[in-house]
């Protein structure tokens, strides 16, 4: 509190005596701190049930502290080993008393992790575990584990652990994108029957530029409509426009099944008038250009509604004037109008895209096999084949695309413009 | 958009194709949703139009798949299962959606009012923050709130479904209020309390009632993302948490029964008849407000 002594003498005073100055910064400070008051729930109830919970996921990447708090004696001996030829006796002795003497559970959870990096493991350590204590009662170990599994003598086998022996590990991601270790932790390919990541991201890529240059070709012409109609009119269009945006995203995707499979609506039409052969019915279901077809009709609100509402700024004057000067329509379409609905354009080119980047219910449900993309994937290693250090390398290379997308959007709209209405 | 009197013939030639392409894409954009609810009065246990259907017969229409759809079991020619699944599922989303719903706007609600005050710090990146739910792709929000709800104990929980719909549907909130409070007078704040208004008492007197459109439609997107949302409730649902797009998403998967074409067809008329009360409502404040439309 600043008394009447410390004053300049001059000073703008309040009723109660203190400086204005003061007494402003005071009273900001206050309503500042009000303001953090008002956010905070929010901001906390999204840090606890949203940011964390992805943030944790997101370092199971990277984690690999599994198999190393197994196996600890191994990857001791691992750092002594020339990694060329067959490992000696105390490595042998370090991998034997850690499966012996381990967790169980432990064990087994980190095996299953070791499968990823080579097949086969689970199963020679599953089967080593019941053999050893029966058959081998003590040193030497090396040619006593050959003797019950001849794995144990091949140098591949050992070499694998390479890629295992730090905590951390870029392992999934290299996985993510067809690559892995190899025993001086080198990247090198995986071999070529065991690539299906690197063509899978490029399909997800293929796919949202498709969709998205669909979307975009689409609801130019519906969005300009809708800008230069009479609102009378333009009301009862943007209902047709909003009702699919409006509609649960299953009944959707049920509308077109009964629309897409073999004998659907479109099938029977093209039949019926002749168009097509009854035996040559066009197979648009479960497939590539199923999914295409779905999330273009999804997505297409997302693209109009920007584009929409950039148009309708845009004063029909300008076009007028254009031709007044002399210009063709097209010219003036090319010149005048087109250059002012970019940022509409760019808006709903990047929203869409975000969008399709990361579906999973529509590739899902309508995609069939050659329509599967990245969250597919994602959600096949995280229900399934429970890869969860995969799905998370793969959550995060996804999200890191889609955070730069956004940071672009950010750039060409501001998230403060978002307009829901 | 008319064509002037003076345009010539090419002019004419393109004015209607790109009509006929609007035209077309409207179509595609509707189509699917009006062919399923013919569909859904057929008897035939198919999802395709029989030739008795287009032909008219009165055998090839009845409402079995609405009773299915209400547990209703006592048709004898009952081919898949029937249960009250698709009842329980309606209750359950409708109270999880309306829970979500009331969370998010209280939360929703705060928050914009503390983002539009004037001198509000880090304003941006606490925008960014709550929109970020929409941004991140929902399988990777599913997968993270899977190993945390898990630790929890909420997994197959109503709570954990309640605080997960409440993340995805708070930046709906958030962006439409925080929008709606940019054209708000904040002297009426200032008014109300030199007669004495504590924060609180205008709060409830002055603000909410006029930024209530803006409110409004925040909470209705939330609830329409919860009520739809499956993604989160596959990952997090466990067995206990069966809701209305769970049960549409393994009526798709395994059993393609036409009860899912009655669902689809009540939810179609639903989102129809919410459009048509909306945009009546616009017009008639818009009739008040003295501005007529068109």
């Amino acid at each position: 509190m600043a008394t009447l002594e410390n004053t300049a003498p001059g000073a703008l005073l309040t009723v109660d005596g203190t400086p204005l100055k003061v007494s402003l910064a005071r009273s900001l400070r206050r309503s500042k701190l009000r303001g953090a008051l008002l956010v905070l729930p929010a901001m906390l109830f999204l840090i606890i049930i949203f940011v964390i919970p992805i943030a944790q996921l997101l370092s199971r990447s990277v984690d690999d502290t599994l198999v190393n708090r197994a196996l600890p004696r191994t990857f001791v001996a691992f750092e002594s080993w020339n990694r060329q030829s067959l490992p000696a006796e105390a490595m042998f002795e370090a991998i034997f008393l850690d499966i012996t003497t381990g967790e169980k559970y432990t064990v087994g959870k980190a095996t299953t992790r070791m499968n990823y990096e080579k097949p086969g493991w689970r199963s020679l350590i599953k089967k080593s575990g019941r053999k050893f204590k029966k058959k081998i009662k003590g040193p030497p170990y090396r040619d006593a584990m050959i003797k019950i599994d001849k794995r144990w003598g091949d140098v591949t086998f050992w070499q694998t652990l390479g890629a295992m022996k730090d905590p951390q590990t870029l392992g999934y991601f290299l996985n993510a994108v067809d690559r892995q270790y190899d025993v001086n932790k080198h990247v090198i390919m995986k071999e070529k029957e065991r690539r299906v990541y690197v063509m899978l991201w490029w399909r997800t890529l293929l796919l949202s530029l498709i969709v998205t240059v669909g979307c975009l070709a689409m609801a130019y012409p519906v969005a300009h409509l809708l800008a230069t109609l009479p609102l009378r009119y333009s009301n009862l269009l943007m209902i047709c426009v909003l009702m699919p945006f409006w509609t649960s995203l299953l009944v959707r995707i049920v509308a077109w099944m009964v629309m897409l499979q073999n004998n659907g609506v479109v099938n029977s039409t093209l039949v019926w008038t002749g168009i097509l052969d009854d035996e040559d019915r066009l197979s648009m279901m479960y497939n590539f250009t199923g999914t295409v077809i779905v999330m273009i009709q999804i997505l297409l609100p997302f693209m109009i509604l920007p584009i929409y509402s950039v148009m309708k700024t845009i004063p029909p004057s300008y076009m007028r004037a254009a031709q007044n000067l002399g210009a063709p329509p097209s010219l003036a379409f090319l010149k005048v109008y087109l250059p002012q609905t970019l940022p509409g354009v760019g808006a709903g080119v990047i929203l869409v895209f975000i969008v399709a980047i990361g579906y999973y219910i529509t590739p899902e449900l309508v995609g069939g096999k050659d329509g599967q993309l990245i969250g597919n994937m994602i959600a096949y290693h995280m229900q399934k084949s429970l890869n969860w250090g995969l799905a998370a390398a793969m959550g995060t290379l996804l999200l890191a695309a889609i955070l730069l997308l956004y940071w672009v959007y950010d750039r060409i709209v501001g998230i403060d413009n978002m307009r829901m209405n | 958009m008319a064509l002037p009197a003076y345009a010539t013939a090419p002019q004419r030639l393109w004015h209607y194709t790109y009509l006929g392409i609007c035209a077309v894409v409207l179509f595609f954009l509707v189509m699917p949703l009006i062919a399923v609810i013919p569909l859904s009065f057929s008897t035939s246990p198919f999802l395709h139009f029989t030739p008795e259907f287009l032909r008219l017969e009165p055998d090839a229409f009845s409402l079995r798949w609405y009773r299915q759809m209400i547990g209703d079991c006592s048709d004898p020619g009952i081919t898949t299962v029937c249960s009250d699944r698709w009842k329980d599922g309606a209750w359950n989303s409708l109270r999880i959606g309306i829970a979500a719903t009331i969370l998010a706007t209280t939360l929703g609600i705060l928050c914009a009012l503390g983002l539009s005050r004037p001198h509000m710090p880090f304003r941006k990146g606490i925008m960014a923050l709550m929109i970020s739910p929409l941004i991140v792709p929902l399988i990777i929000t599913a997968s993270g709130l899977f190993f945390a709800f898990a630790k929890w104990q909420l997994v197959s929980t109503f709570t954990g479904m309640i605080l997960a719909h409440t993340v995805l549907g708070l930046p709906f909130v958030v962006i439409t209020v925080t929008a709606t409070l940019v054209g708000f007078d904040t002297n009426l704040m200032k008014a109300a309390a030199s007669l004495g208004g504590t924060p609180v008492r205008s709060f409830f007197k002055v603000q909410l009632p006029l930024i209530t459109p803006g409110v409004i439609s925040g909470a209705l997107f939330a609830f329409i993302t919860s009520f739809d949302e499956v993604v989160i409730v596959l990952f997090i649902g466990g067995q206990n948490q069966i809701t209305l797009p769970r049960q549409m998403w393994s009526g798709i998967r395994q059993e393609i029964s036409p009860i899912i074409l009655a669902v689809a067809t009540i939810l179609v008329i639903l989102s129809i008849l919410l459009l048509t009360t909306i945009e009546l409502l616009r017009r008639r404040s818009e009739r008040l407000r003295g501005v007529s439309p068109g």
